[in-house]
């Protein structure tokens, strides 16, 4: 059985057909990227498994369960973590705070222990502090650890974010565009992340990139969509050479170039 | 400069960081406890008065401050401690039943509000509590029997194994009694803001979208920090009936929400000090301009509005140049001799933010 099952998926925006009958099955420990021009729907698809959108037709199914009928704050408590495209980290707050606010989905006080700190805060606390200093120590982010989230530059707060939605113990993984934005060795970092989520972490990611060089490199699998509809999936080689694919990124391309 | 080496994790859980923080709280708590001893009368009510509104503006401060919602209704909460307070001490209930009944039913019409007031932010949530401030107020006034209506009620003084806590007869008692609460609830204020709840509170603050990815429901979050926020309000209102010792509406109306709101903002957003800053600065005003008064010869009492202008002054100042309040400066000093001579001007500018155009509300 497949890890995350989607099928049919769809959703439209006034009559814009965003998502429009997508389907893919995500395997247990497989790297699986979604690319596709911009606004093909890709993000979109994210939020539809984060369940910040309902799908007008179509299944999620994660470990075989239907999760369409959950509301969003019951997605992460399941094992489903995500980052987003534009990072939203919480600006006020230090990177510790920020990952241990990733603990959340594993709380067990109540509000009454906390405001009298019960011994079985202090215990819990100190169980989430290990947890949030390994993710620290994978990541490399002891030198910010103190910092506000407002202060860091924009490659760090990218870090931060998968660190978040790692510390929150993921089985499956969604990263949101990782490595926009970043320089190539930030870029290569990430990359080496990936691989050993993957391998050491056992973690299953779906991911969405453009950089086809970081999903030739660190996926399994690859589904390009246009549009909202799929055009083709397979291994990245397959992919990139589908008549299909390079159409849409060329069409794209031109009218891009014809509009600037 | 000074180093903290953190050793375990508890030197971070813990509530000091060292023992030198342990020393300056335990030397800052002694001299509040022998204040009546330094202090005369008047200056002692006005210290119990400036407690009584720190505790109100951590209510405030835990809603605005750190769940990031807004409030010009507070005022309904002073009120509604105040008067449950007074009219269950009628009733013959000891104080101690009065004041947790008064933080109770303040605390639970707070929730009860926060349920249809939570789909509102900003400037929508800001009229809605007005809107909920005048009900309140209409309320006082018709329920009679139990508010005493425009006459007014009194609070009847407080008495404990025979001892006497009133405002008038033993103001140091009353004193110490405010002292303790206070103390009471910025403990279990700062032990919030260590544990997940208050985390939660802040995610919900800064970032709705992520708060629910991270599996924060957020409808619940925003309905607990409203209880609590009123909560800690209306115990505030209790001990300010007490201390007023006789009152009616009046005494809790739209300028007391407005001063609330000033308290916080001044005193600095996101800080449990920046609400004793900010009662303190507000305390100090008036204060200042009747010295002031005294010594210059001037003859102000032709200008009745003048406080209020001051007051407006320096909030405008404090929102152009001091967006972090008393306590943002505060700490901005620290750091720079902390850190000296290694401080950078541009320490606290915050980093442009990029592409907010995903936002989803
Ligand atoms: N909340 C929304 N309301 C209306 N339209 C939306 C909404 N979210 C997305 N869309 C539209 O749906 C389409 C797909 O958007 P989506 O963000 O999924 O694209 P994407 O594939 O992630 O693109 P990019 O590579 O630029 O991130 C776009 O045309 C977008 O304008
Ligand atoms: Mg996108």
């Amino acid at each position: 059985m497949a890890l995350l099952e989607v099928r049919d998926l769809a959703i439209a925006f006034g009559g814009l057909k965003a998502v429009d009958g997508v389907s893919f099955s995500v395997e247990k420990g497989e790297v699986f990227a979604i690319i596709g021009p911009n606004g093909a729907g890709k993000s979109t698809i994210f939020n539809l498994i984060s369940r910040f959108y309902d799908p007008s037709a179509g299944s999620i199914r994660f470990e075989g369960r239907e999760i369409t009928g959950l509301a969003a704050h019951e997605i992460a408590p399941l094992g489903i973590a995500r980052t987003f495209q534009n990072i939203e980290l919480f600006d006020h707050s230090t990177v510790l705070q920020n990952l241990l606010m990733g603990r959340h989905a594993h709380r067990r006080t109540s509000w009454i222990e906390d405001l009298l700190f019960l011994p079985r805060v202090r215990r819990e606390e100190r169980l989430h502090r290990r947890r949030v200093e390994e993710v620290i120590e994978f990541l490399e982010l002891e030198a910010h650890r103190n910092k506000l989230i407002a202060g860091l530059p924009y490659g760090v707060r990218k870090v931060v974010e998968i660190g978040r939605a790692l510390a929150t113990g993921p089985k499956l993984l969604l990263l949101d565009e990782p490595a926009s934005g970043l320089s190539v060795e930030e870029t290569q970092d990430v990359a080496f992340w990936i691989e050993d989520m993957q391998k050491d972490m056992g973690l299953t990611i779906l991911m969405v990139e453009h950089d086809m060089n970081l999903v030739a490199r660190v996926s399994n699998r690859v589904l390009a969509v246009a549009n909202g509809r799929p055009l083709a999936m397979g291994t990245p080689a397959e992919v990139q050479g589908h008549p299909a694919v390079i159409e849409a990124y060329l069409g794209t391309a031109a009218v891009s170039k014809v509009s600037a | 400069m000074r180093f903290i080496f953190k050793t375990s994790y508890d030197r971070d859980i813990d509530l000091f960081e060292d023992g030198w923080h342990r020393a300056r709280i335990a030397a800052l708590l002694a001299v509040l406890v022998a204040l009546p001893f330094l202090l005369g009368e008047y200056y002692l009510a006005e210290a119990t008065n400036l407690l009584i509104w720190s505790l109100a503006g951590m209510g405030l401060m835990l809603l605005v401050g750190h769940s990031g919602q807004v409030s010009l209704g507070h005022a309904a909460f002073l009120a509604i401690g105040a008067y449950t307070d007074a009219a269950l001490m009628h009733c013959g209930l000891p104080w101690p039943v009065a004041f947790a009944a008064a933080g109770l039913v303040s605390g639970l019409f707070g929730a009860l509000v926060a349920i249809p007031a939570i789909r509102m932010s900003g400037i929508y949530l800001a009229i809605a509590t007005l809107a909920l401030f005048v009900l309140v107020e209409e309320a006082v006034i018709l329920a009679e029997p139990i508010t005493g209506g425009i006459g007014g009620i009194m609070a009847p003084p407080i008495q404990l194994f025979g001892i006497s806590f009133e405002r008038y007869g033993a103001l140091a008692n009353f004193y110490w009694l405010c002292l303790g609460v206070v103390a009471a609830v910025t403990l279990a204020y700062a032990n919030l803001l260590r544990s997940p709840t208050g985390r939660a509170f802040m995610a919900v603050r800064d970032s709705e979208v992520s708060a629910r990815a991270l599996g924060i429901n957020v409808a619940r979050t925003k309905t607990l920090a409203f209880g609590l926020s009123c909560a800690a309000t209306g115990l505030a209102g209790s001990l300010m009936g007490h201390f007023l010792g006789f009152f009616n509406y009046e005494a809790f109306s739209i300028f007391i929400s407005i001063n609330l709101l000033l308290v916080v903002t001044i005193g600095g957003l996101g800080f449990i000090q920046g609400a004793f800053l900010g009662a303190i600065l507000i305390a100090a005003v008036p204060q200042v301009l009747s010295i002031l008064r005294d010594v210059s010869g001037i003859d102000t009492s032709g200008y009745p509005g003048l406080e209020t202008v001051v007051f407006a002054a320096i909030l405008i100042g404090f929102i152009i140049y001091e967006p972090m309040g008393l306590y943002g400066r505060w700490l901005k000093i620290r750091t720079f001799f902390d850190l000296f001579p290694l401080c950078r001007r541009d320490m606290f500018r915050r980093q442009k933010s990029y592409l907010k155009t995903e936002r989803m509300r």
